[in-house]
């Protein structure tokens, strides 16, 4: 145990919020506008937990206990998030399962809380969301495993190896080589994996964070009953959803594995936010797809990494 | 040499679709023919030596494929002489289905005509693999139009079926050939060339396993040219749609060329040490496509499909006659010879009966002996000597393959294409003798088309009125397999011999 | 040099899984085009770096007849057919999209039972062959317009000329030349075909084509 690997969760705790104000800002800028200041998620919060909660009377514990359960869920996957090479508290054989596995528990706290309300927009928007999701969980864990089945070269002096199975391990085998003789698996993977982050934090082209319709809304729609503190919690724990699978891709994106771990963290942050405005300059350059397309966009995420997982069998 | 009877009807083709001259342009079919069969004949007194540093030569299989080809293109231009004379160019009624038609222009038929006649050439003397490929695959786009000759939706869709399905077969030929090429690897960049000399003599450093993979594909390849089931659903279509000269053409020449293709990989094989791996394969391919041959000639309704079918079950005859081995590839070679004589005589015969009947169903056509009485003599001699009954050709190559079966000690095997040949034989003659017997029935449909079929006839100087250039042909060519039932010519065995030695156990 | 060629074979690839997702007939003919352009660059890169003015007289003439008349010719058959899409194939888009991927891992656990004899730069070829033959075969059988069929074919064709030409470097010119004829006459004869299906008939439908059986 290092003092970096306990910075790694630290860091994410105090930087989440900046990365959803940087798309933010990124997308004001290509609209021509000013945008909002680049510590507004702060002061949301901020005000956010000042205030009181208003509970329906139809709803149960369950609401209440969504956005406690989901941000619980998010900040215990911190502890096996690794940023590139850098090592996280936590490592063992097979967590990649329990980080997506945690991510999928959050879900489905989050899901039971809008089901909760019976109202009928929520239910849609849970329900759309329990279908997306499972299409890019499969594009997560097959991408992953494509990366596990490449990591065997030998790694740079001062990286620090953990078990194949591990995200420590991957991580850490996804080296500046890795991309010269890989390339094209690589990439494929790294294309299913944005497209799993676009899918999961709810970005175009599969849902609109700005929309004002419910009936084009998938997550938004499920927390419109949530006030006070408990949005706080749902939007501090959605910022770091968007931390964590940012984290992931790029830390296969920036093969920076220098050895040393302060240097190779910077990197991948460095790299959590060029990719905040790459999903800017996304959602200000794509329409969002038709409700109907989007399994079918998925589904295409989810051949990449399939395809990726061939290859990385074959080379 | 080589390359005068492979340029020949080449150029010839070329020519006839700027001739405009009809009696030119079936004189030049005919004159190329006859050049074509002299030079042929040529080759029997002396082989030509090899052209273009050994892609080119006559070995005793091609000789014999090639002969084979050439003198049924000989009877079949002396027959297309007659049918492209009484051939009704304008637009025409559809004597099934009724609607009106057109022929394909004459000078694109009689090119196409000898266009395929060169490349059949050019497979039976190509040595390199590569170049086999391509001159199989240019019979079939040069047939196409062939079958495409009258143009209506049935024949539509016959040629799309046989363009389709041959092409994609033949595709995986070509991936065949790219596996022998792995396959005779030696080391980094450098391989044996794919030339079948070179190939057999050094047929022991080849790897095993991508030969045995090459020589899957390649037999599946080319067997679907060869009409193999299950891969001959093209043959039935084909044959039946187009005009009964082509069919001739395609049962008794095309299906050899792609059955020498076969044989060259074979060859190989057999020389690799794998000619048991393939003869199992051909053993299995032969005992089907005579199963599913037998199973569609049973009931026929349509006499062109009936010869279709007897000409999948041949094929499947003369693969399993290569499966079992020994003497058995000598009957192959002789059966091959019988098979096309005999098929195509009964696909002309066909075509006269068709041209005066108007009708290919069996249960139209009656009385042929009566009607036709040349014809009809033909066209149940035709089925004995395709059932395999003495004295004709078939007779004798069937009792070897079979001799040679039981002398192998494969009773199974044995019993199981006595049965099929029974099969066949009952199946075959309960449909032809009632066509060659009886009296033609008038039906509504029929009437005008046999009125008129008689008086044209009654103008011909033969009995029963049949013109000479429909007869005198498949007449010819029943003789010739009357003539091997009886005696082989010696030089005509040593061939036989020597072509079967290609591919025996050594 | 072996990443290229790798990112090149992902790329064809990924033109098959497209092909099989499409249903808009004029997408499915530049699919087709661009795989051909694609292969003919095969060569190129496969040649471990001499380029030969042989390869690249070949990558030319590939380029230009696969990249060039086919889509050209194809087009212009689209065009008087006047057919643009392939309604209900018989196999639904997603599914054909999943059977391609099953066929991907099929081809892949293929080419690893075949070895090649000389170790090649290129392992990535075999499979891609393999592949590339059985969604040409699959498109085959699963769609109905006559156009989507010759796509088929030529699908299958890019497969195992991509394996002849990294391969069989050493192929006299004359076969490949001819291989190339031959293939062209195919697709021209079947186009011409193909226009006179549709005007024989009002329709390109291959399932429709069911007079002649048994």
């Amino acid at each position: 145990m290092n003092p970096t690997s306990f910075s790694l969760p630290l860091a994410a705790v105090v930087l989440a919020p900046l990365v959803p104000a940087v798309i933010n800002r990124t997308k004001a800028w290509f609209a021509g506008r000013q945008g909002q200041p680049l510590l507004q998620g702060y002061y949301d919060l901020a005000k956010l937990m000042g205030k009181g909660a208003v509970y329906s009377r139809t709803t149960s514990w369950v609401f209440r206990a969504g956005p406690l359960v989901s941000l619980a869920c998010v900040l215990t996957a911190l502890a096996v998030l690794p940023l590139g090479g850098a090592r996280p508290p936590l490592s063992f054989a097979g967590d990649p399962v329990l980080l997506l596995y945690l991510l999928g528990v959050a879900r489905f706290f989050t899901i039971s809380a809008a089901m909760d309300t019976g109202s009928a927009f929520e239910g849609m928007g849970a329900s759309r969301e329990a279908q997306f999701s499972a299409l890019t969980e499969f594009t997560m864990l097959v991408s992953l495993a494509a990366l596990v089945k490449l990591g065997h070269l030998p790694l740079p002096a001062g990286v620090e190896a953990g078990s194949p199975y591990s995200l420590q391990g991957i991580y850490a085998s996804l080296t500046a080589t890795m991309w010269m003789r890989y390339g094209t698996v690589l990439l494929l993977a790294a294309t299913a994996l944005m497209v799993a982050v676009l899918c999961e934090n709810s970005r175009i082209p599969v849902d609109d964070p700005t929309t004002h319709l419910e009936l084009t809304m998938i997550h938004e729609v499920m927390v419109l009953d949530h006030s006070g503190p408990d949005l706080a919690m749902i939007f501090y724990g959605a910022a770091m959803k968007l931390w964590i699978l940012c984290a992931l891709l790029a830390g296969l994106l920036i093969p920076m594995r220098s050895g040393n771990a302060w240097l190779d963290a910077g990197a991948v942050i460095g790299g959590i936010f060029l990719l905040a405005v790459a999903i800017g300059v996304i959602e200000s350059c794509l329409a969002r797809l038709r409700l109907l397309r989007v399994p079918q966009f998925l589904t295409g995420a989810g051949v990449l990494a399939i395809v990726a997982l061939l290859l990385a069998f074959w080379v | 040499m080589i390359l005068t009877l492979v340029l020949l009807p080449l150029l010839a083709g070329l020519a006839a679709f700027f001739l405009r001259h009809d009696g030119a342009r079936r004189a030049l079919l005919l004159l190329t023919a006859m050049g074509h069969s002299c030079l042929t004949a040529l080759a029997w007194v002396q082989r030509p030596p090899a052209a273009l540093d050994d892609w080119l030569l006559l070995d005793a299989p091609g000789l014999l494929f090639l002969s084979v080809t050439s003198g049924l293109f000989l009877m079949i231009s002396i027959y297309a002489l007659g049918y492209l004379r009484r051939e009704d160019w304008g637009r025409r009624e559809d004597f099934e289905e009724g609607f009106l038609f057109t022929n394909a222009r004459e000078p694109s038929f009689t090119g196409c005509l000898l266009i395929f006649l060169g490349m059949m050439t050019l497979v039976t003397v190509s040595q390199h693999f590569g170049l086999l490929w391509v001159a199989v695959e240019a019979t079939t786009l040069a047939s196409a139009p062939l079958i495409y000759f009258h143009r209506h939706s049935r024949s539509l869709e016959a040629t799309w079926k046989y363009i389709m399905i041959c092409s994609v077969g033949i595709a995986l030929a070509l991936l065949g050939n790219f596996f022998l090429a792995v396959a005779s690897t030696l080391g980094e960049r450098e391989h044996v060339p794919l030339l079948l000399a070179s190939l057999v003599g050094r047929a022991q450093s080849l790897h095993v396993l991508w030969f045995k993979a090459a020589f899957i594909f390649l037999l599946v390849g080319y067997g679907t040219k060869m009409g193999l089931a299950p891969m001959h659903t093209w043959l039935p279509d084909a044959h039946s749609e187009s005009p009964s000269l082509v069919s001739a053409l395609l049962s008794g020449a095309l299906l050899n060329c792609a059955f020498l293709a076969i044989f060259r990989v074979q060859q190989v094989a057999v020389a690799a040490g794998e000619g048991q791996f393939g003869r199992d394969l051909l053993l299995g391919f032969g005992l089907l496509s005579m199963a599913v041959a037998a199973a569609f000639i049973v009931r026929q309704a349509n006499f062109k499909r009936l010869l279709a079918y007897s000409s999948v079950e041949h094929m499947g005859i003369l693969s399993l006659a290569m499966g079992l081995g020994g003497k058995a590839d000598f009957g192959a070679m002789l059966h091959l010879v019988n098979h096309s004589l005999t098929k195509g005589m009964l696909f002309l015969v066909a075509g006269n009966i068709l041209s005066f009947y108007r009708s290919k169903s069996t249960a139209d056509v009656q009385g042929v002996t009566r009607m036709l009485p040349i014809s009809g003599v033909l066209w149940v001699a035709g089925f004995f000597a395709i059932t395999g009954s003495p004295p004709f050709g078939t007779f004798m190559s069937e009792l070897v393959i079979l001799k040679s079966a039981l002398d192998q000690g494969r009773t199974v095997v044995a019993v199981a294409y006595l049965a099929i040949l029974c099969v066949v034989f009952v199946g075959m003659g309960a449909i032809v003798l009632r066509m060659a017997q009886g009296m033609p029935r008038e039906s509504a449909e029929n009437s005008s088309g046999l009125r008129e079929g008689a008086a044209r006839l009654a103008l011909s100087p033969w009995p029963g009125g049949e013109s000479g250039l429909s007869f005198f042909p498949p007449m010819l060519l029943g003789a010739a397999a009357l003539l091997l039932g009886l005696y082989v010519p010696p030089p005509l065995w040593r061939i036989l011999g020597e072509a079967a030695q290609a591919v025996g156990v050594q | 040099m072996a990443l290229w060629l790798d990112t090149l074979v992902v790329l064809i690839i990924l033109t098959n899984l497209k092909l099989l997702g499409s249903s808009r007939l004029r997408a499915c003919i530049q699919v087709v085009a661009f795989q051909g352009i694609l292969l003919s660059l095969v060569p190129m890169l496969a040649g471990a770096g001499h380029l030969t003015p042989r390869i690249v007289a070949l990558a030319l003439l590939t380029m230009t007849v696969k990249g060039v008349i086919f889509p050209w010719l194809l087009l212009r058959v689209l065009r008087t057919a006047n057919v643009h899409r392939e309604m209900e194939p018989f196999v639904s888009y997603t599914t054909s999209i999943l059977v391609g991927v099953g066929l991907l891992a099929a081809s892949v656990w293929m080419g690893r039972q075949l070895p090649l004899p000389v170790p090649s730069q290129s392992p990535l070829v075999v499979p891609l062959a393999l592949f590339n033959t059985m969604v040409g075969l699959f498109v085959l059988v699963s769609r109905r317009k006559a156009l989507t069929q010759v796509l088929g074919y030529l699908v299958m064709e890019n497969g195992i000329y991509a394996f002849g030409l990294a391969f069989a470097l050493e192929e006299p010119l004359l076969v490949e030349l001819g291989t190339l004829l031959d293939v062209f006459m195919a697709v021209f004869i079947m186009g011409i075909m193909i226009f006179h299906i549709n005007r024989e008939l009002d329709h390109i439908d291959t399932d429709r084509l069911s007079v002649l059986k048994d």
